[in-house]
C-alpha cells in the first residue's frame, strides 16, 4: 500500500482512466464519484444494490461482473465503454423493450424514463434481430392516486426495495420464476394495500419506466422538456469529470 | 454536391397517421437543397401510384396492419436499393400495435372490430356489421413493423421524427456520409 493514499483508499482503472477507492466500495460506487458513467437500470441511488438488469456488466479481470454489487480492487483493469460491452447492453435494453409492451408514442413517462434513455444512449436505432412477446399484462387503476401499467415493468425491483427499505410497508414483491417473474402487490389490487402517492416507492424517481403511474400529473411537463430531452442519461456523472 | 446525378426516392405511408409524411414537409425551406439532390417518384407528396423506374431510397412511414400494406412494402423492397422506416409505426407497430397486446382477449382482432363499429357505446351502425365491402384490403391478425416482413436499411426514430433528423439523415445518405445518429436527436416520442 502506498503511504500516500488514505489507509484504506487504493486505485483502479476503468478505460484507463485512474479511479481511487476505498475498501468495500463497488465499482460503480467509485466510477460515480470519480465522475465516469456506468449505465444501469435495476441500480438506483439510495436503495441497496440488486445486480439484476445486468446493464452494467463490466469487464473486471477479464470477467463479465455486474458494477454495482462487484467491489472495486486495488490494481484492477476494469473495462466499461468498450464495442463488445456496448453491444451487450444495447442487446440487454433491447430486449427489455421486446419482453414487455413499451409504445414510447403513448406512454407518459417518454422522456422521463430510463429504459428509453438507455436505448437514446446505447444508439438503439438499428432494425431489430429480436420477436415482440407482446404480453397481455394487466392495469391496475384501482387505488385513487396512483395506477400500475404493468405492460410496462422491466422488473428492475426498485420499488420493491423503495418500498421495504424506505417505506417500511413491502407493497411490492416478486412473483413467479424465470421469464415468468413479475413484480406485484401485496394483496388483490393496489387498492387494497397501504400504498400512498407520498411513499418512496411511488416517487417519479424509484420507477425508472411508466409503470408506477401517479394519476393527474403525468403530462404536467409537456413531451420534448422532460428529464432526458435535456440530456443524456448519465451526463450528470459525467460533469464531475469535466 | 449538385454535380451528382439526382437520386430516386420513393415514399409510401402504410399503417400510419400520416404525420411522418408531415413531417418530412417540416424540412421546410432545406427541401429546396434536397431537392437538387432527388427527384421523387412513387409518392403521395407526386401522387403517383406506381413506381416510373427503379430508386435509390424507398421511405416507408407505419407498419403493416392489412394485406395491402404488406403487397406495397414488398413493391418498395423490390424497387428500392436502400429501405428507411420513417417513425415509431413502422419501426415498431407504433399506435396500431396497440390492437396486438392491449387488448386482453383471445380473439382481439375480432374484439377490436366488434368494438368500433357494432358494441362500442357511441357507434349508430345501421347495418350492425363490420364493413366488408370486397375492396376492403383483409386487417391481419397483428400489426407488423416492417422489419418483420422485408429487410430494413436504415430505421430513423421519432413520433414523428423530426424534420432535422430526416433532413440530415437523407442528407449524409445522399452523399455518402451517413455514419449513424447524432445522440441528442434520437427520439422515439
Amino acid at each position: 500500500m502506498s503511504g500516500t493514499k488514505k489507509e484504506t483508499g487504493f486505485t483502479f482503472t476503468i478505460d484507463g482512466i485512474e479511479i481511487t477507492a476505498t475498501a468495500g466500495q463497488t465499482i460503480m460506487e467509485a466510477a460515480d464519484e470519480a465522475g465516469v458513467y456506468i449505465p444501469r437500470l435495476c441500480d438506483h441511488e439510495g436503495l441497496r444494490h440488486q445486480g439484476s438488469c445486468r446493464v452494467c456488466t463490466v469487464k473486471a479481470g477479464g470477467r463479465s461482473v455486474a458494477a454495482c454489487t462487484q467491489p472495486a480492487a486495488p490494481g484492477q483493469a476494469v473495462e466499461n465503454e468498450t464495442q463488445h460491452l456496448t453491444k451487450m447492453r444495447r442487446d440487454l435494453v433491447e430486449m427489455l423493450f421486446h419482453e414487455g409492451n413499451h409504445l414510447c408514442p403513448i406512454c407518459e413517462a417518454s422522456g422521463n424514463c430510463e429504459l428509453q434513455a438507455m436505448a437514446y444512449r446505447l444508439d438503439m436505432t438499428e432494425a431489430t434481430k429480436f420477436p415482440y412477446l407482446e404480453p397481455c399484462r394487466a392495469l391496475d387503476a384501482s387505488h385513487p392516486d396512483i395506477a400500475l401499467d404493468t405492460n410496462r415493468c422491466i422488473s428492475c425491483g426498485r420499488c420493491i426495495r423503495a418500498s421495504q427499505d424506505v417505506d417500511g410497508k413491502g407493497i411490492f414483491g416478486y412473483v413467479g420464476r424465470g421469464i415468468h417473474r413479475r413484480v406485484a402487490v401485496n394483496g388483490e389490487n393496489l387498492a387494497d394495500t397501504t400504498a400512498e402517492v407520498t411513499d418512496h416507492a411511488i416517487s417519479a424517481e424509484v420507477c425508472p419506466v411508466g409503470c408506477i403511474i401517479r394519476k393527474r400529473v403525468g403530462f404536467a411537463v409537456p413531451i420534448g422538456e422532460r428529464e432526458f430531452d435535456k440530456g443524456l442519461i448519465g451526463h450528470e456523472i459525467e460533469e464531475k469529470r469535466k | 454536391m449538385s454535380e451528382l446525378p439526382k437520386a430516386r426516392i420513393a415514399t409510401a405511408s402504410l399503417a400510419g397517421c400520416f404525420g411522418c409524411h408531415m413531417a418530412i414537409l417540416d424540412i421546410d425551406e432545406r427541401l429546396i437543397d434536397l431537392m437538387k439532390l432527388v427527384d421523387v417518384d412513387r409518392s403521395p407528396l407526386t401522387d403517383k401510384k406506381r413506381f416510373t423506374q427503379r430508386c435509390d431510397i424507398g421511405i416507408i412511414e407505419g407498419g403493416c396492419c392489412n394485406e395491402e400494406n404488406v403487397h406495397v412494402l414488398h413493391d418498395f423492397r423490390r424497387n428500392c436499393d436502400v429501405l428507411i422506416a420513417l417513425g415509431q409505426c413502422a419501426i415498431m407497430g407504433g399506435l396500431p400495435a396497440m390492437r396486438n397486446a392491449i387488448m386482453h382477449s383471445d380473439a382481439p382482432l375480432r374484439e377490436c372490430l366488434d368494438e368500433a363499429y357494432i358494441t362500442g357505446k357511441y357507434i349508430r351502425n345501421t347495418t350492425h356489421h363490420v364493413p366488408n365491402d370486397p375492396a376492403l384490403p383483409l386487417l391481419l391478425d397483428e400489426v407488423y413493423p416492417c422489419s418483420q416482413v422485408v429487410e430494413i436499411d436504415y430505421q430513423i426514430p421519432g413520433c414523428a421524427p423530426s424534420g432535422d433528423i430526416i433532413f440530415d439523415t437523407l442528407a449524409k445518405l445522399l452523399t455518402g456520409k451517413f455514419r449513424g445518429f447524432e445522440r441528442d436527436m434520437i427520439k422515439f416520442d
